[in-house]
């Protein structure tokens, strides 16, 4: 089996800043770590290794810093390393990033591909989606769970608002994965040292297939018209009592607010 | 020169970083309160090679350097100083003498083993009256065909109990003093040998130091570490290696200390305002923080220099003297600004002051520091 995985470097936090001249993220100080939707979704791939023997790819579409996740993916065990970077890719909403995606995994040969949920600099949970539409292939998003027959055929647990939907998939698909589905392993001290005397392999627009008109600014039909960090909440007020006297406390606010009535 | 680390030390440092704060820290507590050896983080450590750092691939290790051991000695030592000594003692105490000195068959045997994890190692120079002066061993080995009896005992030994592999010394040769000293391989289940009395120690109390005692032990001479009455030299040169993990591990207590520090002083309020307020709360966490800065930079050099195959002797020995002082100095600050608090078991500052004086005596008190420092000043 052969699987590939999306994987997206991202800020560490969840509270990015934004500028408030300019609208946009302040990368400065965060560091960066792989999204954790992603990381998650690695782990699922490597524990298929770990059984089946699968061979795992990782691919990302970054600036060169981007190339430390790779690294660490090949700390915690994947098979090959994809960076896709190109000044074409520069400026990228979802759309054009998943074209730019796409248009590498048309030179991979895979029967899964995982992507995490949502990245939590983005949110949008639609880069998984688009790249499954262009490539024509079955998706299922929001991925708890994953067990393969070891022959074809996947069986998948995901996540919906009211439980679980449990699918049988054949390959190949797309699968979006939830951070919470599993706990990566670490990194091996080992696999670091390795890691870095293997190769990654950098691909520009050259290397993938894809319309050039779908990437980067111009195959970006996102324009942002504003972005702006919610106010803090006031701090909160704080009641020492018993429960009774709590209990009438919380039902008096609640009617209050139109919550109760 | 570059002060700055590369990006796989960078990835080495994110790595033992989130392992020491999800997997060591929850225990810290448990291990020094209880004084239980943490096996099930011994267990973990193995499994991502944190227990071959600096041994070779070709002999199951990770195939790192003394650098990125001494970082992760520091880190583990940040959470939990219990877990720091147990990795230091195990891979510069037992691993390290053994692929310096072993014979290729001595490696093969015990490397892979030790630096899996599978087994856990341990060294034991010490004695009731050879502590010091370790040169006055009063354990035997006598030859008897082909192999070695050896009789005696030792004291104040780190992961004795949890240990399959000890180096151990004895004299070969009463006459010769230091020159009549040899090393030994001695694994756990050799019949005479037994582990005696636990201590119940201020700090590190989860790192199991008991007594290791000979009675008759039969070993074969394929056991013999180096050559024979060469013990001496090997034990010296493996406690050079063994204080660049001590002064990481007390790099990373007084490091330990300062970050819950920062935290308290912001959260507690006195007169009206945080006490991160006053000045000299400031002034106390800048020379906290300057002086663990440079215990960092010792302990780096130290360690760049033996992976560089450079006489590093005096570097660990200042890097020990001066992290190890500074672990005390800096936890005993952090106990101070934390004030009555800081006195209870409701904040590890106070475990912390406790466990960081023990690296002013072991491999070497602060004195022995001193003497190996100037004698190279001297000489
Ligand atoms: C409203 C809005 C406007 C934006 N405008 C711009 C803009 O003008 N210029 C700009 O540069 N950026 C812009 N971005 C950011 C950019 O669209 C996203 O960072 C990028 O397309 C990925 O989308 P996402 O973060 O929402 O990922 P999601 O769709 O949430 O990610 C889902 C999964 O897709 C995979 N994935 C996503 N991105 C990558 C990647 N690069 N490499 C590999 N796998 C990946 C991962 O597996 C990830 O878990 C904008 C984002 C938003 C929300
Ligand atoms: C928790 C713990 C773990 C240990 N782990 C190990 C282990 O794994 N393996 C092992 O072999 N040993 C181990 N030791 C032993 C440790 O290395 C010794 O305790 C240490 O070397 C000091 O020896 P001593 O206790 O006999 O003190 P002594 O040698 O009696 O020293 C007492 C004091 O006298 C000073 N002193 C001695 N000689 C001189 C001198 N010439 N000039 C000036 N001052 C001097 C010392 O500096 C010290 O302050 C451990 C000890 C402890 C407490």
């Amino acid at each position: 089996m052969k699987i590939v995985v999306c994987i997206k470097q991202v800020p560490d936090t969840t509270e990015i800043k934004i500028d408030p001249k300019t609208g946009t993220l302040i990368r400065d100080g965060v560091p960066s770590i792989m999204n954790p939707d992603d990381k998650s979704g690695l782990e699922m791939a490597l524990q298929l290794k770990d059984e089946y023997g699968a061979h795992v790819t990782v691919i990302t579409m970054g600036p060169p810093q981007a190339e430390l996740i790779l690294r660490e993916a090949y700390a915690m065990g994947v098979d090959r390393a994809i960076h896709l970077t190109d000044r074409k890719f520069a400026g990228a909403d979802t759309l054009a990033t998943s074209h730019a995606l796409a248009g590498a995994l048309r030179k991979i040969d895979f029967d899964l591909l995982i992507t995490g949920r949502q990245a939590i600099d983005g949110d949008t949970a639609q880069v998984g989606p688009q790249i499954a539409e262009h490539l024509d292939l079955p998706q299922v998003s929001y991925l708890q769970d994953l067990k393969f027959d070891g022959v074809k055929t996947f069986t998948m647990k995901r996540h919906i608002e009211e439980g679980y939907q449990m699918l049988e998939v054949d390959a190949p698909c797309v699968v979006t994965v939830l951070s919470s589905a599993n706990k990566a392993r670490y990194m091996s001290v080992g696999g670091i040292v390795d890691a870095y005397q293997k190769e990654v392999e950098v691909w520009g627009f050259n290397e993938i297939e894809v319309d050039e008109a779908n990437l980067g600014l111009k195959g970006s039909p996102t324009s942002v018209y504003k972005a702006f960090a919610r106010g803090l909440k006031p701090a909160g007020e704080l009641y020492e009592v018993e429960t009774d006297e709590a209990v009438g406390i919380i039902i008096k606010k609640l009617k209050e607010k139109f919550i109760l009535n | 020169m570059d002060f700055s680390l590369t990006n796989e030390q960078e990835l080495f440092q994110q790595m033992i970083r989130d392992f020491a704060e999800n997997e060591v820290k929850p225990l810290a507590a448990e291990v020094d309160d209880l004084e239980r050896f943490p096996i099930e983080t011994v267990e973990k450590m193995a499994k991502i090679g944190i227990m071959g750092i600096p041994i070779p691939k070709q002999y199951g290790g990770a195939g790192g350097n003394n650098l990125m051991y001494a970082m992760a000695v520091e880190e583990l030592s940040v959470v939990c100083a219990t877990t720091g000594v147990i990795v230091s003692a195990h891979t510069s105490l037992c691993a390290a003498p053994i692929l310096e000195n072993g014979t290729e068959a001595q490696k093969q045997k015990y490397l892979p083993k030790l630096a899996s994890g599978e087994w856990v190692g341990a060294f034991g120079l010490t004695e009731p009256n050879a502590g010091t002066d370790a040169a006055g061993q009063q354990t035997i080995a006598v030859e008897d065909g082909d192999n070695y009896i050896i009789n005696g005992s030792k004291i104040f030994i780190t992961n004795a109990e949890f240990a399959h592999v000890y180096v151990i010394f004895a004299m070969t040769d009463k006459s010769k003093g230091t020159r009549g000293i040899s090393a030994f391989i001695i694994e756990k289940d050799t019949p005479g040998f037994s582990i005696g009395k636990k201590e119940k120690k201020m700090g590190i109390r989860g790192s199991a130091t008991c007594e290791l005692i000979f009675e008759n032990v039969v070993i074969p001479k394929e056991n013999l570490l180096g050559k024979l009455h060469k013990g001496f030299g090997i034990a010296m040169k493996t406690l050079d290696g063994g204080r660049i993990g001590i002064a990481a591990q007390a790099l990373g207590i007084a490091q330990g200390a300062i970050s819950e520090t920062v935290k308290y002083v912001k959260e507690r309020k006195q007169f009206g305002r945080p006490i991160s307020g006053f000045q000299n709360t400031q002034f106390q966490l800048a020379d906290m923080n300057t002086k663990t800065e440079a215990s960092r930079m010792l302990v780096r050099k130290a360690a760049n220099k033996k992976d560089k195959k450079l006489p590093y002797s005096v570097d660990a020995a200042m890097a020990k003297l001066y992290a190890a002082e500074t672990a005390m100095e800096v936890t005993n600050k952090a106990v101070q600004l934390h004030g009555g608090y800081g006195y209870t078991r409701e904040y590890p500052v106070e475990r912390m002051m406790r466990d960081a004086k023990i690296t002013e005596i072991y491999e070497g008190t602060s004195e022995v520091q001193r003497m190996v420092i100037s004698a190279n000043m001297l000489k």
